[in-house]
């Protein structure tokens, strides 16, 4: 690793990686939220034709590339809000003329081979510049920012938009704040990732994330450990084996995911195992319900017919007997004793 | 109005011939509606009479065709102070396509009085946690919503709309699709809101559930207002041949059976506040 890091384009690579690696997963849970997985793909689409328009005309491609994708962004929004018009339809008139423009014309640039195609498109640890690293790192900071400032508002539209709408959230200025951050995350990610891949970095590591997370912010923070895991280790994996680094990037993603729907799995077993569910249990404690609360852990049991009862999710667990009417710290018999252990 | 002199003259909501739809076919036509506050008003009528028409129009969410919609005496079309209005829809489940915890979801709803960039104060938080605690989800609050059963989803969107302090909570069928049990938490619920003065406009498909509750009936029907009265002129206008009808939908709520479970919410304040109002009972 230190012989990694020595070589100039590999810690180019590698600080790329870390930018994206962090910023993809945090805009693009709201992606999935929105069920917009894939809209990231389609922006990755517009995208090579900004970069090829950068490539003919000598401008610098991520320039160009920023500026196309986020006028396709706005321009998504604003035709999904208006809703009237065909939206799919529109959408893939808008994706397949990006890509198809991008490749007629870097076709008409100087040095526009296939093979430089390709870097675009799927990514390599030799393509960023010096000068892209600096572009990167700005865009990366107020990704974050405005991301982790915004944060409540966009989980609050993305989670019911009729609702934002009804309480007076600014719905559409939000929803384009998000298109806007998508657009910007595609462009940092085109160097390591490559425009076909990135979208594959916003939604993978949160896919896997949610297999295990139990809160929104806890999802937030499984993602970008998954996502810099994944950038970082596939970057750095793609140089002895001399792979891609995109498609390297993406399959250490899907293998996270992979080994997490296994652990998932068996976490998901083992808990049912050393849990009982109270039975056809048709009454809800509360404050005022008359039954007596006790003290357990970190939460409280019921005193219920001879039962100590803990609510957990949508139902009630069996947390041992207890006869007595009375307060009382006594030791709590029963398999089913959990020790403040309110699974969550 | 029927009201008495005592309660403020400000109206909560106001509809003049209001028409709602999409461009000259309204779907709920020539609306006239007041609503004072304190009061509680079931929107009754069957599927697709127009019902959810009426009340997303008041939301801002249907466009209005023609007449005037005004909000705590401002015209709609002025009224942007919107998180005075408490929005609660009806969603069978709740958008399960990321993780979120009740108290995630119940945040959300403080978001309308805080700003475009506000951040949750200290104060904010123990709205939050009230609501949820005046839905009887208090030690819930962790749990991921899709954990929770139907009835308790809803009182999730409940506790929602109440963390914006809101001055009229607007529900879509909050009894709709919960099983018994969860039915007598919802109605209990409901009566602690309403014991507290809380305006609410419910519409629902059956009465039955929450039939003490109302102070106030309308019915849509056929994309009109057909009746607008108290309950017990509702009661009486339905006659016999709609009894057994009402019996059938309430034959997991008997009052007894509300009075009995050692009260999960007293119900006296109810009948006061009707009595202050001047309803007769
Ligand atoms: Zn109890
Ligand atoms: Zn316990
Ligand atoms: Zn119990
Ligand atoms: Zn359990």
């Amino acid at each position: 690793m230190s012989d990694l890091l020595t070589i100039d384009f590999m810690q180019r690579a590698l600080i790329a990686a870390l930018l994206v690696g962090t910023v993809a997963p945090m805009v693009g849970i709201f992606l999935v939220q929105r069920r917009l997985s894939l809209i990231g793909d389609g922006m990755g689409h517009v995208a090579l034709a900004g970069v090829a328009i950068g490539l003919v005309t000598g401008q610098g491609p991520v320039l160009t590339a920023l500026v196309a994708a986020v006028i396709a962004a706005v321009v998504i929004e604003l035709l999904r809000d208006r809703g009237r018009t065909n939206g799919d339809v529109a959408l893939a008139v808008i994706f397949y003329g990006g890509i198809a423009a991008g490749v007629v014309i870097i076709s008409k640039a100087p040095d526009g081979t296939p093979a430089n195609l390709t870097k675009y498109l799927f990514g390599s640890i030799l393509t960023t510049q010096r000068d892209d690293l600096y572009v990167f790192a700005a865009l990366a900071a107020v990704i974050s920012v405005t991301t982790w400032a915004l944060r409540p508002r966009l989980f609050a539209v993305a989670n019911d938009e009729e609702y934002a709408r009804a309480v007076g959230l600014p719905v559409l200025a939000l929803n384009i704040v998000l298109a806007v951050l998508t657009a910007a995350t595609v462009v940092i990610a085109m160097r390591v990732v490559g425009l076909l891949l990135i979208s594959a970095l916003m939604i993978v590591p949160n896919a896997a994330a949610q297999l295990i997370a139990r809160s929104f912010s806890s999802g937030v923070r499984w993602a970008v450990a998954f996502g810099l895991v994944s950038a970082v280790g596939g970057v750095a994996v793609s140089y002895p084996l001399n792979t891609p680094s995109g498609g390297t990037i993406v399959l250490v993603a899907v293998a996270i995911f992979i080994v997490t729907a296994a652990v998932a799995a068996i976490i998901t077993r083992v808990g049912q195992l050393r849990h009982a569910v109270a039975e056809s249990h048709d009454h809800e404690h509360g404050l005022e319900c008359g039954h007596l609360a006790v003290p357990h852990g970190d939460h409280v049991d019921y005193v219920h017919d001879g039962h100590r009862h803990a609510p957990h999710e949508g139902h009630y667990d069996e947390h041992g007997h207890d006869e007595r009417a009375g307060s009382s710290n006594g030791p709590v018999d029963g398999a089913a004793e959990t020790t403040g252990t309110r699974r969550s | 109005m029927r009201l008495a002199p005592t309660v403020a003259t400000e109206t909560v909501l106001s509809l003049r011939a209001a028409s709602f739809g999409y461009g000259d076919r309204p779907v709920l036509a020539d609306a006239d509606l007041v609503v004072h506050p304190g009061e509680v008003v079931a929107v009754l009528g069957p599927n697709g009479a127009g019902k959810s028409t009426l009340m997303k129009g008041i939301l801002g969410l249907n466009e209005l065709v023609s007449g005037s919609v005004t909000l705590f005496g401002i015209p709609s079309t002025e009224f942007h102070d919107r998180a005075r209005m408490g929005y609660v829809p009806q969603r069978h489940t709740l958008s399960a396509t990321v993780r979120a915890t009740a108290e995630e979801i119940v945040a959300s709803g403080r978001l309308p009085r805080l700003g475009w960039l506000g951040r949750m104060r200290a104060t904010d938080r123990q709205i939050v946690a009230r609501a949820l605690d005046v839905v009887g989800l208090a030690d819930r609050a962790a749990t991921e919503v899709s954990t929770l059963s139907g009835g308790q989803q809803r009182r999730v969107l409940i506790a929602r709309a109440l963390a914006s302090q809101p001055d009229v909570l607007i529900m879509d069928e909050p009894t709709a699709g919960v099983d018994a049990a969860s039915q007598h938490v919802l109605a209990a619920v409901l009566e602690r809101l309403a014991s507290r003065a809380v305006t609410m406009v419910i519409v629902t498909h059956e009465i039955g559930a929450l039939k003490r509750l109302f102070t106030r009936v309308v019915v849509v029907d056929s994309g009109r207002i057909q009746f607008d009265g108290t309950p017990q002129q509702y009661s009486t206008a339905q006659g016999g041949a709609h009894r057994d009808h009402d019996d059938h939908d309430m034959h997991h709520h008997d009052d007894d059976e509300l009075d009995s479970e050692g009260g999960v919410v007293p119900r006296g304040p109810l009948d006061q506040l009707r009595g202050h109002h001047g309803w007769s009972a």
